[in-house]
């Protein structure tokens, strides 16, 4: 392509003299300089959409992987005998007399006998000093045990205790010794006592199943905090939403594919459905918070009512997929059916439904998948601000106890001051978009096994 | 008994009902299936759909009318000297409900018994000792208005609920009686079954526009009621949002619509030249094994929840800005939250947003087009430049302002990234506040619905909703336009 053949009396003036094939004139050179140049830019949009999303995973699993391991202690303790069960009864019941508050004792004889018996250099006289450098949930612990286990009193036991967060953090290198200077949980003198119950083999880091499996912890004991009850929550309430919205979008579907006559209220409907589908999210909160919590005075924080909320506002998505596979089932169906004496219901019913039924579900789990992520509409009708610290015991209570849902859960430790809670939310997000990545994988393996080319 | 039981009743029936009319269909055929007017099993469903149908819907209109009507007949015993306010009734007769409640279970595990609880007065008996002792703790002692409301609301219950279990099962019986009579081999029961089939597919389609409804009416209600308190002219035009919940608070929407808007400038200034050039790119340059592997990467970032954008914003994008533009260099940004951090967070979301929606169109635009553009010996930008980006305008406005509508109703990124105060100012590094934010902070706690600065999330609201509702409505408009030229 040259421009040689432009050469006129309108066109620009090209350079005097002979212009030859395979030489470039200036204005050729130009355009495609400027042809390199759009492409580039192109080619960089491209390459900086994909950065960021690099940056965003890197971000994700450099900051959540600690998540999942957490420091611990091998602590033997002493259950005393006279302080718990001075008679030798045995007896749970006057064991669990003493309050958590009445182990401090023993673990603080524990953790001195602990320093003695490895040769530590302590700094500390005080048993009371060194319990900052474990988790406040460890008087809880021990009790527990002795509690289940009555036979063990007066024996010493080893536990494996949780280090206190501001410890697991210099595990971790998020705490330094700088930073402990304004520090009134922990003295830098702990962490030099941290370095030598490291080397000592007593304090190890290692995978901690209670970040997935167990259940949120007050503000002050980050180390203990776990996701497990909020996923239960999530659970329950993606049952309510996959229960609901898939029979109500599916009959909808059929309704506006199949049978609705072409007048102004079919019209409205579909318009109103499209619309629907772009209405933001906190909206559905909103309208949640009105009618099925001040209204229908259903009880709030409960997966019941979030999941109420998001079948609403997952109900177009998955009624837009679905006729999508409705319509791409070919007319013959229907004419064959219709032929052999079918009516309409059963030609509907018998044939297309089933052919499209591969389309709808994997429009199903990826409304659910948009479902299970989403927060705003959840934080309007209450399930944020709940310490979800109890797993629901029981189906009924799984929907109407009060609990918190995966993404709730992940903005609630975001917004707690610690900043070993925003370890926690990264984790948490890790939890998430594997349950998000696995159920787009079911999805795309769904449509390749069974999708139909007609 | 429960409105489970009867429930289970009346599936009962519906089995038994599906059972009988098969059988008689199929006995006045003489057991040969031609002479039928419809297949055997429709004649069982019809029977079925007979008992369902007019005993849940009566079942389902009982459940939600009776607690309305016992509760007003029940407020009419209070004296209306007991109270100055709706709020100190709605008080009395959450005791009244925790009262009847305390003595049903006091009866039904035994503790005292029907007659007794009739002859109990408030002076005589302990009744605070009796509910304690069932698990119901009251604050102070029950009063005699309190109790006899109690007894009268647990009675009339207990009425009801009997009633309502002898009317529904009644009903059942009657619609399965009617069915099996009817039946014989030339009733239409197809028909009729796919009638009713057809009535419960309207019925869900038509939950979408009830939606819709729910939305309007519940945004609409509140909005009212808080203009009744707060003049709408303060509402639209104040410039200063303090809300403080003692009283006295300035409401106005300007500071947050600003905020909302700074915020999704910043984030189309990212997302529409990166989506689009992207868009074009990946349509006509890119080498299919390119495209494949880079647009569902694209799509991937419209996937990720905005929890975890808004997680982002605060944690790695802010304190990043914050180096790059806070006090140890030049100083403009005071706070890892701003309108910055919001924005470019937000521009990201967009981005495949823009590019697949840019792509679809531009995809649309007709192949003899371009084949035109190059045989006038365009090069390739230049085709992009002159003819296709003009041809797609339209649509590409339409995706942009899709976009725009998609940043203003956005709520987790601006909750965790823009910080909490309402201003207005240019500084684009300032921590602002934008209306879903506020919608969440006025809106979460135990907020008395009754005062403005709770009532107030309502307006909010249905600006949004007005707001991104015409958006939508234009961009769709705008769309479907377009693409009717070249089909």
């Amino acid at each position: 392509m040259t421009d040689a053949s432009l050469s006129g009396p309108d066109s620009t003036p090209l350079p005097q003299g002979k212009t030859s094939l395979l030489a470039q004139d200036s204005r050729t050179k130009r355009r495609n300089a400027a042809e390199k140049r759009f492409r580039f830019y192109g080619m960089a949009a491209v390459g900086v959409g994909v950065l960021f999303l690099v940056v965003l995973l890197v971000a994700i699993v450099r900051n959540g992987t600690p998540a999942f391991t957490q420091t611990f202690i091998e602590l033997p303790v002493q259950l005393s005998q006279e302080k718990l069960d001075p008679d030798q009864t045995g007896d749970p019941e006057v064991i669990k007399k003493t309050s958590t508050f009445g182990y401090n004792g023993m673990i603080d004889q524990a953790l001195l006998d602990l320093m003695a018996a490895h040769g530590l250099d302590s700094p500390f006289d005080k048993g009371a000093d060194l319990r900052k450098m474990i988790s406040a949930s460890v008087p809880a612990q021990v009790r527990d045990y002795a509690i289940a286990h009555p036979d063990q009193i007066g024996q010493t036991v080893v536990f494996k205790v949780l280090a206190s967060s501001r410890v697991d953090g210099y595990e971790k290198g998020r705490v330094t010794r700088e930073a402990l200077a304004r520090d009134k949980n922990l003295d830098a003198e702990h962490l030099d006592l941290v370095d030598q119950m490291r080397d000592a083999g007593i304090l190890k880091r290692s995978f901690n199943l209670d970040f997935i499996l167990g259940t949120d912890a007050s503000e002050s004991r980050p180390e203990q905090a776990g996701i497990g009850a909020s996923m239960v929550g999530s659970f329950f309430m993606m049952l309510v939403v996959l229960f609901l919205s898939l029979p109500i979008g599916v009959a909808a579907s059929i309704y506006l594919e199949e049978f609705a006559p072409k007048n102004w209220i079919t019209d409205v409907i579909e318009v109103n459905i499209s619309n629907l589908a772009a209405v933001p999210s906190i909206v559905f909160g909103i309208l949640g918070l009105a009618v099925f919590i001040q209204f229908a005075e259903l009880p709030q924080s409960a997966p019941l009512v979030g999941g109420l909320v998001l079948t609403l506002m997952t109900l177009p998505t998955i009624i837009i997929s679905t006729r999508a596979s409705l319509k791409a089932v070919p007319p013959s169906i229907r004419d064959a059916a219709l032929g052999v004496g079918a009516s309409k219901m059963q030609s509907v019913f018998h044939h297309v439904l089933p052919l499209a039924m591969p389309g709808i579900l994997t429009g199903t789990i990826l409304g659910l998948a948009q479902a299970l992520g989403e927060t705003a509409p959840l934080l309007l009708i209450g399930m944020v601000g709940y310490i979800a610290s109890n797993f629901p015991d029981g189906i009924a209570a799984g929907f109407l106890d009060p609990n918190s849902a995966m993404p709730a859960q992940i903005y609630e430790w975001a917004k707690r001051a610690d900043p070993a809670y925003y370890e926690r939310a990264w984790g948490g997000i890790i939890i998430l978009l594997v349950f998000l990545l696995t159920m787009n994988f079911i999805a795309i393996i769904l449509r390749r096994r069974f999708e139909r080319r007609w | 008994m429960p409105a489970t039981w009867i429930f289970l009743f009346v599936l009962a029936l519906a089995v038994i009902g599906y059972v009988l009319g098969r059988r008689k269909a199929m006995a006045s055929a003489g057991g040969d299936g031609r002479l039928m007017h419809s297949l055997p099993s429709y004649y069982g469903y019809n029977a079925a759909l007979f008992v369902l149908v007019p005993a849940l819907l009566v079942l389902g209109a009982w459940l939600v009318a009776q607690p309305m009507v016992i509760e007003r007949s029940v407020q009419h015993m209070i004296p209306e000297t007991a109270y100055e306010t709706s709020g100190e009734l709605s008080l009395i007769m959450s005791d009244v409900h925790r009262v009847a409640s305390g003595l049903e279970t006091a009866v039904t595990t035994g503790q005292i018994t029907a007659p007794q609880l009739e002859a109990m007065q408030a002076g005589s008996t302990d009744v605070r000792g009796l509910l304690g002792s069932v698990g119901v703790a009251v604050g102070s002692d029950v009063d005699a208005v309190t109790l006899e409301a109690a007894k009268s609301y647990r009675a009339r219950n207990a009425t009801a609920d009997t009633l309502r279990n002898i009317v529904v099962g009644l009903l059942a019986l009657a619609g399965m009686a009617l069915a099996v009579l009817r039946t014989d081999k030339d009733y239409r029961a197809r028909n009729s079954v796919e009638k009713v089939v057809l009535a419960l597919l309207i019925l869900a389609a038509s939950l979408a526009v009830l939606t819709t409804l729910g939305i309007v009416f519940s945004l609409l209600a509140n909005t009212i009621q808080f203009f009744k308190l707060y003049p709408w002219t303060d509402f639209f035009f104040g410039t200063t949002w303090a809300p403080s919940f003692g009283g006295g608070s300035e409401l106005g929407i300007l500071p947050l619509f600003w905020g909302t808007f700074y915020i999704s400038l910043i984030a189309l200034a990212v997302a529409v030249p990166i989506g689009l050039f992207a868009a074009v790119y990946l349509s006509e340059y890119a080498p299919k094994s390119v495209r494949s592997f880079a647009k569902p990467l694209l799509e991937v970032l419209a996937g990720i929840p905005t929890i975890v954008y808004g997680l982002f914003a605060l944690l790695t994008v802010g304190p990043m800005l914050l180096t790059a533009f806070g006090p140890d260099s030049v100083g403009w940004m005071s706070g890892g939250t701003a309108v910055m951090t919001a924005g470019l967070v937000m521009g990201i979301m967009l981005i495949p947003f823009v590019s697949s929606l840019s792509d679809d169109i531009i995809n649309a635009v007709p192949q003899s087009m371009r084949d035109g553009s190059y045989g006038l010996g365009a090069t390739k930008s230049e085709t992009v430049k002159q003819v296709i980006l003009p041809a797609a305008l339209p649509g590409i406005v339409g995706a942009v302002l899709l976009a725009a509508s998609r940043a203003i109703g956005e709520t987790m990124i601006v909750v965790l990234g823009a910080g909490a105060a309402a201003r207005l100012s240019m500084n684009p590094f300032e921590a602002m506040t934008t209306v879903t934010a506020k919608i969440v902070s006025q809106l979460t706690g135990d907020a008395d619905f009754a005062s403005p600065e709770a009532l107030v999330a309502f307006a909010l609201g249905m600006t949004l909703f007005v707001i991104t509702l015409a958006l939508n409505v234009f961009a769709l408009w705008i769309v479907r336009k377009y693409r009717e030229q070249y089909d």
